[in-house]
This record gives structure tokens, C-alpha cells and sequence, in this order.
């Protein structure tokens, strides 16, 4: 807290003269780590870029103040901080999208203004995206090249030029993608490495990445970081986002940490643990994450019987008991969230069967899986889960109008009391149940988007990626209320691509490798060796 | 008790409650200002102004709220009312002819409906499509003439006054349809849905709502509404023609937009609608008593069409604008 | 047709995603041949629709629509729309009209400079009110439709510019020729093709179809959208605004209902040309064909003696038709490309 409140100006010089021993050789570049040391404070090697106390409101909120870091070339920077910190808003800050307030940016030095994107495009600053934001329509190659397109002499675009171009990347990349295809229809991790290669065609001194391996397989991670290390290693300076730490340690010298908006410390990373990092970021200590109780298991709730669906999985077969966690562990691309989707109905199935407590469920129908009590909290909250212009309440009682209603009719009462008891009981942090529910956190997002569900009284519960993009704090508390749900002897579903959180609540584990049951693993056989093993198929490189 | 309060004046800054007050003084300051405006005679004619608008609009806006549009209703209209004619030239009776067009309308929904929903093809597109298509087929149907020998008793019921005092007949028409209208867009579950739906059908979809039939019994109703309006035009004019309400749809939308319904779906109300149609009646009512040319009035329409969306996105610009500045200058003294 | 028998497993380089580009210029192939076939029917029905004159008349009729349909297809493009196109033309053909009648001796540049103009402030008018003030295509050029309209009926107040009162040289620049071809005709033809090249090889032509593919990755592609908004909203203005003087020119009469409804006319050829409603494909010359098919129809049924009545529903069959096959098309690709990726 201290530290957060620190005068901005204090802090170059405490974050300097702190790490002179400790870090050095542990991590790739020394030497130029100890150069930007003397460097920031005789001022020979200024900062790439430097973002001095910068502040920016939306309305009444204010999403980033007094916030101070240098990068410099040749160094990659960690920026970590729970869903909600600002991150965002420094990564669009700097991009170009939202001006600072207060503050200032400095590019080599120079204080800079970005009246768009434009401007930070010029000044040699790329950014990688969370969400992908490709043309679908135009060519793959021409999607790397928009913006400083190949011309010939009479200022047309060269399209041999361009092709040429972005196969060259792609080798760069190790990716075989066709250049001349549209990007519609690719796959969000050849979406990501579109992205990632698009920001490599721009020649980029400043490479800011937001969460860019989400999407992305363990091989995929390896080689853009190889990528990343050798930009970095010409001269670039390097802004990196991430919620893994482990990708956070392989990756960066230094760490920026934001809690609530505000600056809290610039480290090198070898200086910190993960556990000192996540405490700086929460600002408390957190207990054990992932506390599955053992349950005896009881009936059979759900069974899917051979479950195909033509080019995205094929045989598909498990059972989920009363009390249960099952997982269902895989690669992103596995199968995972299209199988459970199929099995909800929002998605078609070819052949197989669904059936909960022993009755055949209509194929395609969510309104029928309802019914018959089965519960899908989906991927992706702001696409599947929530309508984000509408209330709160709104969102809440949705699957449930019609059952809240009387002689069909709907008059506000009893909805918002509806809308009321069940954001109390996941003790959802709101101001008020008519605001718009974009308005809350990632994490009370999520937790309404549990309500929602949970009200309509389920018997099977599936959740998708349920902590994905939620703060630590409320993931805790997401792990717990699965757990006591699973004790009170709900049957759950959880798809997840986080190993910790597979292994720690799932009492079941079932892989799934390109559209198919890899492996079955009990909860005493689940390592993250084995699970690895199964979803990718191979032995895992050490 | 603050919550109420902030949802209140959220409420009344809303452009649906200023279009509602637009609206009131309108019609109480032509009263006071327009000769002939107030007359009970007035009244009828300006009910029967906006019948055929203020009806289409009513399924029209829940169209639009679930994101949609159905630019075809005119052209639905003017099949009806030549199918109408044609049917009475082949002898029908009108007690079956009123139904049967009514149905003819429902189907040009069904059209509609099944290339939108069932093949997934734009709405505005294929509303287009069949803009020209249902016009086309009124020329087939009927050509350049007109039919006009309709029973006293039916034409004269459209434009007649209940025991001929003030009240016109077909208001009870108007008034019981938008209850009907209201009450299902507003207080049922399936009004709920409309909503959710014009704001992320994704997401509606996960949430167990039909999206795509309920999108295409809505353009069931919007095809039979067009085809009662078409039934009613009809009878008003006692004429039957092909190109009955020719351009309607363009008025309808810009009604619907000028009552507060955002053409990207999710939001607006039918109250906004409503005033929205008196307003716009109201106007034209009011200028042409005062012998401003009816086409002038276009200006004033295209005008209110875009302030309506237009001042709310500036009100919140200049917040947004006048906030920033306060807080640099609460940085620059710091 | 034969995408789904494609292996699932296609090598590098893939044949695929070739396909699926092939068939993206199918859709431009698939109007000319819709278009030979009716001209080839229609002939052999009647020889004399293959005559000089008819197919003078017919590139003539089609002259004024495709001008418009090139600026609206640009719009499109955008993932906007203009709906004021008609009333433009209204308001342009009647100044220029009002304007050539009081000065006689004026040049027909002049009056194309002037329709040009006019047409540029009121499609600027709409940019900046798209741009600037946040308000959806679909509204504010519903809305302009109105007010330019209102503006040209109060202006007129009823009048009408007659042709014995244009001077003579402007009422036979409809008919003059240039090596044989009707200036009208040259001026569409120069301005398909500017058009064309413009969206086709031209960088802000890719950003005017990248901004429409997907609008929020424009902006953070530090495209310069607003400029090229505006840019596109001019555009179609000023085209529509050339449309109302090539009108005067042609017709003669204006008065201030000239090109009421036009707008569905145009935005039915853009469709039918194979401009997706919803932006980013498309092309300009595609939408020039939807004009000149649209204008065929209506001139083969008089020749075919076909009542002119089943006009209107052939063009509303044709755009419903024409969607069916771009949703055809769009489903294949996404299922063999979906194969291809899939490995399962």
C-alpha cells in the first residue's frame, strides 16, 4: 500500500537501487539488464517508452491513476495485476485508443500525444490484442499488411510484395498458413499468430502483448517466445500481459504489478516469488485455492452415449454422479466447449445421445435441457453469458421470466426480488440491480452469470473456463461455491484449460485430444504429466 | 429510496420521456394556436391519419428491438388491398374477404420469416427483396386500376365516429391493439426476450430463448398487421389499389426511430413509439391546417428522425467532454 | 460444387481457400451470366432487341442508376448506407435544372461541377453526422432522405423546370455521342472504373473494405476511418449529385419529385451485384452489373410482351435470389474451410 502511494517521481530511483545483487544470471540478458541500471539513472540509455503518472476516468470511475513505468529496449516488462487492475487501459493508452487524462508519454524521451492509433502506430509502438481483430474478408496476407501496405511506382498495392511478405513471417513463425486465404474461418490461436506476425511486419521498437497465448497450444507459446526473445534481443522493448505466471518468469526481466488501478511496484522478476506476486497483486494473502471436499458420489445424473458431430468431435462418451466433479481437460481446439455445448443444445449434434437421470434429451433444444435441469455457464461471458447492455436483474431472471411470471404477466416486483436474493447469496459486489451488468468487473460478471444459472435450480451445472479472466480473490471464491454445490450433491461439468485448477477440483478427468476421449483419469492418476501426455499426445518435453 | 430516484431521472432524461412531452405540446399548443385543430372533425381525420402508421408500428418495434427490420409491410399492404379488390371483383363476400387478406398478409410474413430465420439471410436485404416483390405482385394482381364498390357499411364503420359523436371507431381498434402490444412487449417473458435478444442474440440463445422462431413469428404478426392496415386503407378510401401505402415503410421506421427504439436493437419502448406517431401526426395535421405544404413537413420529420439519436449521443459527449476538463484542472492545481 | 467432396487433408498451399477466392469472382460471373441468358432469350424472341438502338436505350437507362450504384456500393462496402441517394438526385437535378434556365449560355461542365457539388455538401452532410455525431447510416440518410426532399419541394414550391426552357446544348448532351458512344454512357463507364480501381489496387480503397469487414479493427489498425468515412459519404453525395444533372439532362422536366424512390432502386442493384449488406465484399463493377441487369429486366419484358406490371416483382425475386446464392456461397467456403482446419 505504501508503495502504491508513493510519489511517482520517488520511484525510478528505489527501484533502481534495489536489485543490484540478486538477479543477475538467473534470467537471459544481464548485460543488458545491468545497462538499463546505470543507464535510467545517468540518463545514456533512456527509456523506449515511459508512461509517467498517467490517470484516466470513465464517468465516475477511474480505471488507472498516477501510474509510472519505464521499458526499455532490449527488455521484455511484465504487467500483471487482477482482471479490473487497468491494465487494459494502460495497453489502450498506450495503443492510442484512450488519451490519458492527466499524465504524460514518453517515447525516447519526447512527451507524446496520440490523437489515435494512428499515431502510436507511427511512433513505432505495436500491440497484440486480447480479442484478435482481423478483417474476415480480406486475405490473411492483406490483413498483416494493412496499414503500410507494398505499393509499386504508380502508388497501387503490390500483392506479389504482400504475399511474399507475410510467408515470410509465417516461416518466421513456423506456421503454415495459406496467405492468400481470408482470414474468416480461422481458428482464434491462427487468428492470435495472424496478430502476432502482424505485429511483426510493422517492425516494431515498442511490442506491447495483451494476453496474447490464451489461444494458444504449449508449442505455439514456445516458439513465439523464441520470436519474442530474439525481437527483444534486437533492440525492442517488450510489454507482455499475462495471468500465467510461469509464462511470466520464463519470458521477462522486470514486472510492473497494478492493484485497483494504481501503481503498486516495479521488480525484477527474479526478485519476486509467485506467491509475493500474487500478494502484491491481491493486497492479502490468499488461502488454498482449490478446495474440492470429497464427496461420495451418488446416482447417475448424466450420460453422453457416442456423441459425433462431423469435423469438430467424434464418440464422445462419459457419465457425471451426483456430487461429481468432472473435468474435461484438452488443448484449446480440443473439443471441449463444443462437445458440453452440443450436450446443452446450443449447438447441433450428428449422432449419439445426451440423457440426464436416464431420460433422452431432444437434440438442439437448451429449452429442453433446462427443463429437464441442466445448467451451462459459458465460455464467453460477454458473447454467451451475459447481455451486457441489459440490467442486472434483467440477466438474472432471464432463463427465468417465465417462471417468475403470474398469468404470464411480468410487473417488476417480483424479478427484482428474484434478481435481489440470488446476487446476495454469491455475494455480488453491484451498485444497483437496474445498472447495466457491463458495468461490473470481470469477476461479478462471472458471479452473475453463476446466479443466473443457479436459480434456475439446476441438477447437472456445466461451467466453461469459470475463472478465466476473473481476479484471484474471486476465483477462490468460485472454486469454493463449486465445491460446496458438488457437496450439497449437484453434479458438475467444469471445461478448463488450467491445469492447477483441473487437478485440484476435479474428481474426474477426461481428456480430449482433436475431437476425441484421449484418456479417463481418476483423481489419484491425474498429474499434470499425465494429463499433458494425453491431451497432446505425445511425451511432454521436460 | 436513491436507487428509485436515479432510475427515475434516468428515466425522465431518457429521449422516450421527451418525445412524450415533445409530443403533449404539440398538441396542446396547436390547439390553442390552430384554427380547426381541436374540432371534433379534426380529431377524426387525424386518427385516421395515423391508423395505418401507429398500427404497422406497433409489431414494427418489436421487430427493431430484437434488431431486425421489416421494410416490406407497405408493399404488403398494397398486396392486400389488391388482393382485396381483386377477391371482390371475383365475387367473395367481404365477411370472408376481411380474413382471408388478413392472411394473405400473415403469409407475405411467412416469407419473410423463413428467409430470414430459417435461412439466416439479412433482414434489411431480404425485406428489400420482397418490398419489390409484394408491390410487384399488387400490379400483377390488380394493375394500374382501382376497385371501389365496397359496402356502405364497412367504409363508412372506417371512417365513422362511435353514435357519431367525437370518438372515432377505429380508435377502440388502435387503442386495444396497443394495449395488447404493450402488455406482451413489456410485461411478459416473451417481451423480455425481444430485448435480450436485439442486444446479443448469443447470448439470449444461451439462456435457452428461441431466437430464431421467435424472430419469425414476429414477422408473422407484422405480416398480418400490414394486412388488416391494408384491409382498413382500403375501406377508408373505398379504394382498392396496388399502390395503397406505397413509401409507408419509410414512415413507420421513422416513427419507430423517433420514438427512442435504437436501430441496433435492445433498447426502446412502446410508449416512445406511440408518441412518436402523434407526434408526427400531429405536425402534419397541424401545418397543413395552417397551409404549409405537406412535403415541407419532410423537413421537420428527417429532422426529429435524427435529433433523436443524435442529441443524446451529444449530451453525452459534452458530460463526457465537460468531466475530463474538470479533472485537469483538478491535476494542473495540484 | 465439387468444395465438398475436397480431401480433408489439402497440402499446403491449399487448393481450398484458391477455390474459395475462385468463387468469390463467381459471383460477378454468375450476373453476366444471368445477364446473357436473358439477352439471348429475349433476342431470340425478338432480334430487334439486339439492335443498335436498344441496346443503346438500355446502357442509357442504365447510365444514371449505375453512377449511383458505384457510390453506394463504396457505402456499403463501409457497412453503412445512403438512403438520401433519390432525394440527392432530386435536389441536385433541380438546381442544376433552375440554373442552366437562368443562364443560358452556361457550359455543361459548369452544370456537372455544380451537381457534383451539391451533391458533396449533402453527402457531407450525412458523414458528419454519421461520423461525428455517433448516429447510425440507416437513420441520418433516412432522415436526409426526408429533409433533402422537403428542401427541394419547398424550393420548388410546386414549380417545375420544363425542357424549353434548358438551353439546347444541355438537353443533347444526353444524346450526343463520343466515338460513338453516349456521353452518358462514357461518363458511367469512367466512373465504374475509377471505382473500381479505386477499391480494388488503391490503399484506401482496402481500408474502405477493411473498415467494413470489421469497424473496431479498423480503428485500432490506426486506419484513418473518419477521413475515409467522410471520404465515402462525399462520394456517394457527389455521384448521386453527376445522377441528378445526367437526369435533367435526359429528361428534361424536373420538378421536385425527380428520382423519388431511387434509393431502393440503387441499394437493389448494389445487392443484387453482390455487395454484402453487411459490408467488406463486394465490388464496384459488380454493382454496375446489378444496375445494367436490373434495367435489362425491365426492358426485355416490354420486348417480350410480358406485362410491365411482373417488373417490380422479377427485380424483388432477383434480390431475394441474390442473397440466397451470397449465403450459398459464404456456407460452403466456411464448411470446407471449417474441414480443412478441423484434422478430425
Amino acid at each position: 500500500m505504501a508503495e502504491a502511494n508513493a510519489r511517482p517521481e520517488d520511484q525510478p530511483t528505489r527501484r533502481d537501487e534495489q536489485p543490484a545483487e540478486a538477479g543477475d544470471g538467473t534470467a537471459a540478458q544481464p548485460a543488458a539488464r545491468s545497462g538499463d541500471r546505470s543507464g535510467a539513472r545517468s540518463g545514456d540509455r533512456p527509456a523506449r517508452l515511459e508512461v509517467h503518472d498517467v490517470a484516466k476516468s470513465f464517468g465516475a470511475v477511474a480505471a488507472v491513476q498516477g501510474v509510472s513505468f519505464p521499458l526499455y529496449p532490449g527488455e521484455a516488462h511484465a504487467l500483471v495485476g487482477e482482471n479490473g487492475a487497468g491494465k487494459s487501459t494502460i495497453v489502450k493508452m498506450l495503443a492510442g485508443v484512450h488519451r490519458p487524462d492527466t499524465g504524460t508519454l514518453r517515447v525516447d524521451g519526447v512527451d507524446v500525444d496520440f490523437g489515435g492509433p494512428g499515431d502510436a502506430k507511427a511512433a513505432g509502438i505495436a500491440v497484440i490484442y486480447q480479442e484478435p481483430t482481423l478483417f474476415p474478408d480480406l486475405s490473411v496476407a492483406e490483413n498483416i499488411a494493412m496499414g503500410n501496405q507494398p505499393l509499386t511506382k504508380l502508388r497501387q498495392l503490390d500483392r506479389k510484395a504482400m504475399n511474399a511478405n507475410a510467408e515470410r513471417l509465417f516461416r518466421r513463425l513456423g506456421v503454415p498458413l495459406d496467405p492468400a486465404r481470408p482470414a474468416r474461418g480461422l481458428s482464434i490461436a491462427d487468428q492470435q499468430l495472424v496478430e502476432i506476425a502482424k505485429a511483426l511486419s510493422s517492425e516494431a521498437r515498442v511490442l506491447i502483448m495483451d494476453e496474447p497465448t490464451a489461444a494458444l497450444s504449449a508449442v505455439e507459446v514456445e516458439r513465439l517466445f523464441s520470436v519474442v526473445r530474439s525481437l527483444r534481443d534486437e533492440g525492442a522493448a517488450i510489454m507482455f500481459i499475462s495471468h500465467r505466471f510461469e509464462e511470466i518468469t520464463a519470458l521477462c526481466e522486470r514486472v510492473t504489478i497494478m492493484r485497483d488501478g494504481k501503481h503498486v511496484a516495479t521488480e525484477l522478476v527474479a526478485d519476486l516469488s509467485v506467491d509475493d506476486m500474487i500478494r502484491r497483486m491481491v493486497g492479502r494473502d490468499l488461502s488454498a485455492l482449490f478446495p474440492k471436499q470429497d464427496v461420495d458420489p451418488g446416482e447417475v445424473v448424466l450420460e453422453v452415449e457416442g456423441l459425433s458431430r462431423e469435423g469438430v468431435f467424434k464418440d464422445i462418451s462419459f457419465s457425471v454422479r451426483s456430487g461429481e466433479i468432472v473435468a474435461l481437460a484438452g488443448l484449446v481446439g480440443a473439443g471441449r466447449s463444443e462437445v458440453m455445448q452440443a450436450v446443452f443444445g446450443v449447438d447441433p449434434y450428428d449422432t449419439g445421445t445426451v440423457k440426464l437421470h436416464g431420460r433422452r434429451l431432444k437434440k438442439g433444444s437448451p429449452r429442453a435441457a433446462m427443463a429437464a435441469g441442466m445448467a451451462l455457464v459459458p465460455e464467453d461471458r460477454r458473447q454467451q453469458g451475459l447481455v451486457m447492455e441489459l440490467s442486472i436483474e434483467r440477466n438474472v431472471t432471464l432463463p427465468r421470466a417465465r417462471k417468475l411470471a403470474r398469468l404470464g404477466l411480468l410487473f417488476g416486483g417480483s424479478e427484482r426480488a428474484h434478481a435481489h436474493t440470488w446476487t446476495q447469496k454469491l455475494q455480488t459486489k453491484l451498485g444497483r440491480l437496474s445498472d447495466a451488468v457491463g458495468t461490473l468487473s470481470g469477476g461479478n460478471q462471472q458471479k452473475v452469470v453463476l446466479a443466473k444459472w443457479l436459480a434456475t435450480g439446476p441438477k447437472l451445472l456445466i461451467v466453461d473456463e469459470p475463472t478465466r479472466g476473473i481476479d484471484v480473490g474471486t476465483k477462490a471464491e468460485v472454486h469454493r461455491l463449486m465445491s460446496s454445490l458438488a457437496a450439497d450433491g449437484l453434479a458438475v461439468v467444469m471445461v478448463s484449460s488450467e491445469l492447477p485448477e483441473v487437478l485440484g477440483m476435479a474428481d474426474r478427468v477426461v481428456v480430449l485430444r482433436e475431437g476425441r476421449v484421449a484418456a479417463r483419469l481418476e483423481r489419484a492418476e491425474a498429474t499434470e504429466e499425465s494429463v499433458m501426455y494425453a491431451a497432446m499426445g505425445q511425451e511432454v518435453a521436460a | 429510496m436513491s436507487d428509485r430516484v436515479a432510475t427515475l431521472r434516468s428515466r425522465l432524461t431518457s429521449w422516450d420521456s421527451i418525445i412524450v412531452v415533445l409530443t403533449v405540446l404539440v398538441l396542446v399548443v396547436a390547439s390553442f394556436s390552430v384554427d380547426n385543430f381541436g374540432t371534433s372533425r379534426n380529431f377524426t381525420f387525424m386518427v385516421l391519419d395515423l391508423l395505418p402508421i401507429i398500427l404497422i408500428a406497433l409489431p414494427m418495434t418489436m421487430i427493431i428491438v430484437t434488431g431486425e427490420i421489416d421494410l416490406s409491410v407497405a408493399s404488403t399492404l398494397g398486396l392486400t388491398s389488391s388482393m382485396m379488390g381483386w377477391l371482390w371483383n371475383q365475387g367473395l363476400s367481404i365477411e370472408s374477404i376481411i380474413p382471408l387478406c388478413i392472411v394473405i398478409g400473415a403469409v407475405c410474413g411467412v416469407v419473410n420469416g423463413f428467409l430470414i430465420t430459417g435461412l439466416g439471410l439479412p433482414s434489411l436485404a431480404v425485406t428489400i427483396g420482397t418490398l419489390a416483390l409484394y408491390r410487384g405482385l399488387a400490379f400483377v394482381v390488380l394493375g394500374d386500376g382501382a376497385v371501389a364498390d365496397f359496402p356502405f357499411d364497412y367504409t363508412g364503420w372506417v371512417t365513422g365516429t362511435i353514435g357519431g359523436g367525437a370518438v372515432p371507431n377505429v380508435l377502440i381498434l388502435i387503442v386495444a391493439l396497443a394495449l395488447i402490444f404493450g402488455i406482451v412487449q413489456h410485461a411478459t417473458p416473451f417481451g423480455r426476450s425481444l430485448y435480450a435478444i436485439g442486444a446479443n442474440a448469443q447470448a439470449a440463445h444461451f439462456s435457452g430463448i428461441r431466437v430464431a422462431r421467435t424472430k419469425f413469428w414476429l414477422y408473422v404478426v407484422s405480416g398480418a398487421v400490414a394486412g388488416l392496415v391494408g384491409v382498413l386503407w382500403t375501406l377508408r378510401y373505398a379504394s382498392a389499389r396496388a399502390d395503397n401505402g406505397a413509401g409507408l415503410e419509410l414512415a413507420v421506421v421513422a416513427a419507430v426511430l423517433l420514438g427512442g427504439v435504437s436501430i441496433f436493437g435492445g433498447k426502446g419502448s412502446l410508449p416512445g413509439v406511440l408518441a412518436g406517431v402523434v407526434l408526427l401526426t400531429a405536425l402534419q395535421n397541424a401545418l397543413r391546417l395552417e397551409d404549409v405544404s405537406g412535403q415541407a413537413l419532410n423537413i421537420v420529420t428527417g429532422t426529429l428522425l435524427v435529433l433523436s439519436v443524435l442529441l443524446p449521443n451529444v449530451t453525452t459527449a459534452v458530460r463526457g467532454n465537460w468531466q475530463r476538463r474538470k479533472l485537469r484542472q483538478a491535476a494542473a492545481t495540484r | 460444387m465439387t468444395i465438398t467432396s475436397t480431401p480433408t487433408k489439402a497440402p499446403l498451399g491449399n487448393p481450398v481457400a484458391q477455390k474459395a477466392s475462385g468463387l468469390f469472382k463467381q459471383r460477378e460471373l454468375g450476373i453476366v451470366l444471368a445477364l446473357a441468358l436473358l439477352v439471348a432469350y429475349t433476342a431470340i424472341d425478338n432480334p430487334r432487341f439486339l439492335s443498335g438502338q436498344s441496346i443503346r436505350d438500355n446502357l442509357l437507362n442504365t447510365a444514371i442508376l449505375a453512377v449511383m450504384a458505384t457510390g453506394q456500393a463504396i457505402v456499403v462496402i463501409t457497412r453503412n448506407i445512403d438512403l438520401s441517394v433519390g432525394s440527392v438526385l432530386g435536389i441536385s437535378a433541380f438546381a442544376v435544372a433552375t440554373l442552366m434556365s437562368k443562364n443560358q449560355d452556361l457550359p455543361m461542365i459548369v452544370a456537372l461541377l455544380v451537381g457534383l457539388g451539391v451533391g458533396a455538401v449533402a453527402g457531407l452532410v450525412n458523414g458528419v453526422l454519421v461520423r461525428y455525431g455517433k448516429v447510425p447510416a440507416l437513420v441520418v440518410t433516412l432522415g436526409t432522405l426526408y429533409i433533402y426532399r422537403g428542401i427541394t419541394y419547398s424550393w420548388a414550391g410546386g414549380s417545375q423546370v420544363n425542357a424549353d426552357e434548358l438551353p439546347r446544348h444541355f438537353l443533347t448532351f444526353a444524346n450526343d455521342s463520343i466515338l460513338g458512344i453516349p456521353w452518358l454512357v462514357l461518363i458511367a463507364l469512367v466512373v465504374i472504373a475509377a471505382g473500381s480501381i479505386m477499391m480494388r489496387n488503391y490503399r484506401v480503397g482496402r481500408e474502405l473494405y477493411a473498415m467494413g469487414s470489421s469497424p473496431a479493427a479498423a480503428e485500432l489498425a490506426g486506419i484513418k476511418v473518419a477521413r475515409n468515412l467522410l471520404g465515402a459519404f462525399v462520394l456517394s453525395g457527389a455521384l448521386a449529385g453527376l445522377a441528378g444533372v445526367l437526369y435533367a439532362a435526359r429528361f428534361g422536366t424536373v420538378d421536385a419529385a425527380a428520382g423519388t424512390g431511387y434509393e431502393l432502386n440503387v441499394v437493389a442493384a448494389v445487392v443484387v451485384g453482390g455487395v454484402a449488406v453487411f459490408g467488406g465484399s463486394g465490388t464496384v463493377w459488380g454493382a454496375a452489373l446489378g444496375a445494367l441487369l436490373l434495367t435489362v429486366i425491365g426492358s426485355a419484358l416490354a420486348v417480350l410482351d410480358i406485362n410491365q406490371f411482373w417488373q417490380q416483382a422479377i427485380v424483388g425475386a432477383l434480390i431475394i435470389l441474390a442473397i440466397c446464392a451470397d449465403r450459398l456461397v459464404a456456407f460452403r467456403i466456411a464448411r470446407s474451410l471449417r474441414k480443412r482446419d478441423a484434422h478430425v
